[in-house]
């Protein structure tokens, strides 16, 4: 086989470095490190996926015929569950935060690495209990718990399923505190504040939501079990708590959590727009300040999710005010990116593929949002399917387009092994198609009057339904080729340079792989963030060094 | 409404053309923000792309002037949608002043309703055309949402409290009642009808069907039941304080404060009867919550309503029934805190 006769003249990198199970679930290499969360969150992507199989397959007709309501409300709860906590959280900050973070600024590892590989294991303790809770028996009560549903009438395992997610949200404090301190204590000389790739400043904003905002829901999730055990009256109006309150304490995390989803994807974005089009990011400073601006503001509107819970009419103002404000930074990322493309020289390679459907998927995404911030009109379609669909095209539109952008475009560096460009880009054609035809018949059957979380419906939603269901078989063969190929490509796939796309970034100023300590000597940072020139492309290895490892085959 | 587009479902309310417009004027916004910012990024990808692998493009910076304005313009529109979707909100949320009063009552997986003359209804509720209808919400259980797509009106019905939500019906017809709050295995089943009717038909509806007393002549034999009138004497000479006239009225609290006595005030007192103690009384009120159902103490709180002012109030049933279905609240009861 042509991959054995590759192997003449190893250079030693992170991956070959040492060999067998130990080296790698002991390891304290944040690249490392990286790789068993792109495995772990890989696992629950999928499954979260299979659940939405479920879901779309119940719902190809009205009447409620494959699975039980009971096992219909289990199934999307677990989708919710499995795709919010265990992959839309973690999966950009934990797998290329994780590998890129310390890259990109310079430095050798992440600040606390021991810390690192911790909170990896923290997540598959919670992930896998959460699983087998899941599982064995099941939750019914929407990825929300919404009280006194959750605390005093479900029957089902709510209790071993919010441990899963309180014992999770630990190793999410602990990945933003270790890039918190990295990002300002690591960088190399001469990486300035605002010389750093705007991909460090949104994962900086990501991380503050992180540690500011996931002890709250872990706090939240306790009072829930003390009410569910001790019959302490926090939620349940029978004992003298108030059902409202929960949802005050639920959205004060949940709604930050939708940045700590969005955040690092716009930073990826951020990358791949300006290295697919050779140009400095236009506004560096506007893209970078609206970062943290998402994140502060982002803590203030959480209100906007109860405008029909009997919340006050002045906070409901309050909420929906800044929640407008809270839109402002988004839109001036997205028209920073288009500036970028003035006079830009513009690949049309996966990466930029990926990063125009992001922000095909996240302008709908975001302007469906100014619908839903309306008090008045919100009254119409909250907790209809239109809030389904503006959900998923932010999250799913947003937050994957931009994760499996980012995996195409580190993808040389991280195995060291090119994917097959036709596939790639084929890839990406079929997710954007299969997306808009799952979710968009979505926010028509939203508007029509469908609730969300109903096992039957009415005859009258069932084609937009079945659109949807259609889309939705389009969107999962469209995950599942890139899963192929990128496993392919990591034994087959051409031998990458240390710089392919070219870029001035310090990921690729070291080779691909890197090796274990990053970087042969410590970089020193001359130029600024996106400085394209003829010198940078010059001097920058862009195809595979031959005599190194002959790309054979 | 003019204009029946067809993904737009019914209007059958005086508040669903309210709705669309702001609707529609969304939906065109976002065409001409997304068709713009696409057509642009797709005219630039064409006119941009890559012509040789080592093409380095002139670099462009920024400009203040292009941040500033595309800053400012969208804070400016994003805050002209926020006063427009605020301005239709507050005709929701302030319930008007004459209106037919329904009680509604969520419970898994099922709707109550309960009209002034005693008319009890399961999963349908038969209303008149052009009149203003409010509803006062209560659940037995979870919380439960209320929402008629046709009329493009929702609110929470939330246990512990009462809600408030109002309709003025544009159309007859049958129109479909969702709970759109997830509350449970049969949540998909917790359907109805709101049967929007012509005046006269209405008025046929109303007589025909055998109904046992007024929701107030019912309260008020819950009321003789539960022994409250043993405290609540109607010559004011009972421990407990008058409840004649109470209803709307400001009542003074030991310690100073004063509230207005509306549903959630009397609802309060009867479960939680130590929460506020009227001035010059004693807390010796035993609580009452789980003795009976939300429903009975809508009857309850509507026999309370119905009583007048103090002397010749109390006693008779058909005096009773008069006033409650008069239905003319002295004052809109607001949504509790």
């Amino acid at each position: 086989m042509a991959a054995e006769t590759i192997h003449t003249s190893p250079r030693v990198h992170y991956i070959n470095a040492n060999y067998g199970w130990k080296s790698w679930l002991f390891t304290r290499d944040h690249k490392r490190i990286a790789l068993l969360y792109l495995a772990s969150v890989t696992l629950f992507f999928f499954l979260g996926g299979a659940y939405a199989v479920a879901l779309r397959l119940e719902l190809l007709t009205p009447q409620g015929d494959l699975v039980s309501a009971e096992t219909y409300n289990k199934l999307f709860t677990a989708h919710g569950i499995l795709m919010v906590f265990f992959f839309l959280i973690p999966a950009i900050p934990a797998v290329l935060g994780n590998f890129l973070v310390p890259l990109m600024i310079g430095a050798r590892d992440l600040a606390f690495p021991r810390i690192n590989l911790l909170s990896w294991y923290i997540y598959m303790v919670g992930g896998l209990f959460t699983l087998y809770a899941l599982i064995a028996g099941g939750v019914d009560t929407g990825w929300t718990f919404y009280t006194p549903y959750s605390s005093a009438f479900s029957n089902t395992h709510v209790l071993a399923v919010g441990i899963g997610i309180f014992i999770t949200g630990f190793s999410s404090i602990l990945t933003g505190l270790n890039f918190i301190v990295t990002i300002h204590t690591m960088r190399a000389p001469g990486m300035t504040w605002f010389r750093l790739p705007l991909f460090i400043w949104s994962h900086y904003a990501t991380s503050l939501i992180m540690i500011l905002g996931t002890p709250v829901i872990a706090i939240t999730v306790l009072l829930v079990a003390l009410e569910r055990i001790l019959k302490i009256g926090l939620f349940d109006p029978a004992l003298g708590g108030d059902p409202v309150l929960f949802q005050h304490l639920f959205w004060f995390y949940s709604h930050p959590a939708v940045y700590i989803m969005i955040l690092p994807s716009m930073g990826v974005i951020s990358e791949l727009v300006s290295n697919m089009t050779r140009k400095q990011i236009f506004g560096y400073k506007f893209v970078a300040f609206a970062s943290i601006a998402i994140a502060v503001f982002g803590f203030l509107v959480w209100g906007h999710h109860l405008f029909t819970s009997s919340q006050s009419i002045y906070a409901g103002m309050i909420f929906s005010i800044l929640s407008y404000a809270v839109s402002v930074p988004s839109a001036i990322k997205v028209f920073n990116w288009t500036a970028t493309l003035y006079k830009g020289s513009i690949s049309y390679q996966t990466p930029m593929l990926y990063a125009f459907g992001f922000i095909g998927l996240f302008l709908i995404g975001g302007m469906t949002g100014l619908f839903l911030a309306a008090l008045g009109l919100d009254v119409h379609v909250h907790d209809t399917y239109f809030v389904v669909a503006h959900f998923h095209y932010i999250m799913v539109g947003g937050t994957v387009m931009g994760y499996l952008g980012g995996m195409h475009y580190w993808w040389p560096k991280i195995s060291g092994r090119m994917y097959p460009e036709g596939w790639g880009r084929f890839s990406a054609l079929v997710i954007f198609v299969g997306f808009n035809l799952t979710f968009f018949p979505q926010f028509i059957a939203g508007y029509m009057g469908m609730p969300r979380r109903y096992y039957a419906y009415a005859p009258d939603f069932q084609v937009l339904n079945v659109m949807s269901t259609a889309g939705a078989s389009i969107l999962g063969v469209g995950y599942l080729i890139p899963m192929v190929y990128f496993i392919w490509s990591m034994r087959y796939g051409p031998v990458a340079a240390a710089n392919p796309w070219p870029s001035p970034s310090l990921e690729w100023q070291t080779s691909s792989p890197p090796p274990t300590e990053n970087f042969e000597e410590t970089p020193i940072v001359t130029w600024e963030a996106y400085q394209f020139d003829e010198q940078m492309m010059a001097s920058s290895q862009r195809s595979a060094v031959s005599d190194e490892l002959p790309a054979s085959g | 409404m003019l204009w029946q587009l067809p993904f737009l479902p019914v209007q059958a309310s005086t508040f669903a053309g309210r709705v669309d417009t702001l609707f529609l004027f969304l939906v065109a916004l976002t065409i001409v923000v997304s068709g713009g910012v696409a057509g642009l990024e797709f005219y630039f990808a064409v006119k941009y792309r890559r012509r040789t692998p080592d093409e380095v493009p002139p670099q462009v910076h920024g400009s203040m002037k292009l941040e500033v304005i595309w800053t400012v313009i969208p804070f400016i529109v994003a805050m002209g949608i926020f006063v427009w979707g605020a301005s239709v909100y507050f005709t929701l949320y302030r319930a008007p002043k004459e209106a037919l009063e329904i009680y509604v009552t969520g419970k898994q997986w099922m709707w109550r309703f309960q009209h002034p003359d005693g008319q009890r209804e399961i999963n349908e509720l038969h209303v008149p055309v052009g009149r203003r209808v409010k509803l006062l919400m209560a659940s037995e259980d979870v919380i439960h949402a209320f929402y008629v797509p046709a009329f493009r009106i929702k609110n929470d019905v939330v246990p512990g409290r009462y809600t408030t939500t109002w309709f003025e019906a544009t159309k007859s017809g049958p129109f479909d009642l969702y709970c759109a709050e997830y509350c449970g295995t049969n949540h998909s089943g917790m359907i109805g009808k709101v049967h929007v009717m012509e005046p006269a038909e209405y008025q046929a509806w109303l007589s025909g069907g055998a109904v046992e007393g007024s929701l107030a002549s019912r309260g008020e034999k819950l009321f003789q039941e539960q022994a409250c009138i043993t405290c609540h004497r109607a010559d004011a000479q009972g421990r407990g304080p008058l409840l004649n006239g109470l209803f709307g009225s400001r009542v003074a609290l030991q310690g100073g404060a004063t509230v207005i006595a509306d549903e959630a005030y009397i609802r309060e007192s009867i479960v939680n009867p130590q929460a506020k103690i009227v001035a010059g009384f004693q807390p010796l009120m035993p609580t009452f919550q789980g003795r009976f159902t939300e429903e009975r103490m809508l009857e309850l709180i509507a026999y309370i309503k119905s009583l007048g002012a103090p002397p010749q109030a109390g006693t008779s049933g058909a005096g009773a029934q008069g006033a409650a279905s008069g239905v003319a609240t002295p004052r809109p009861s607001q949504t509790p805190k």
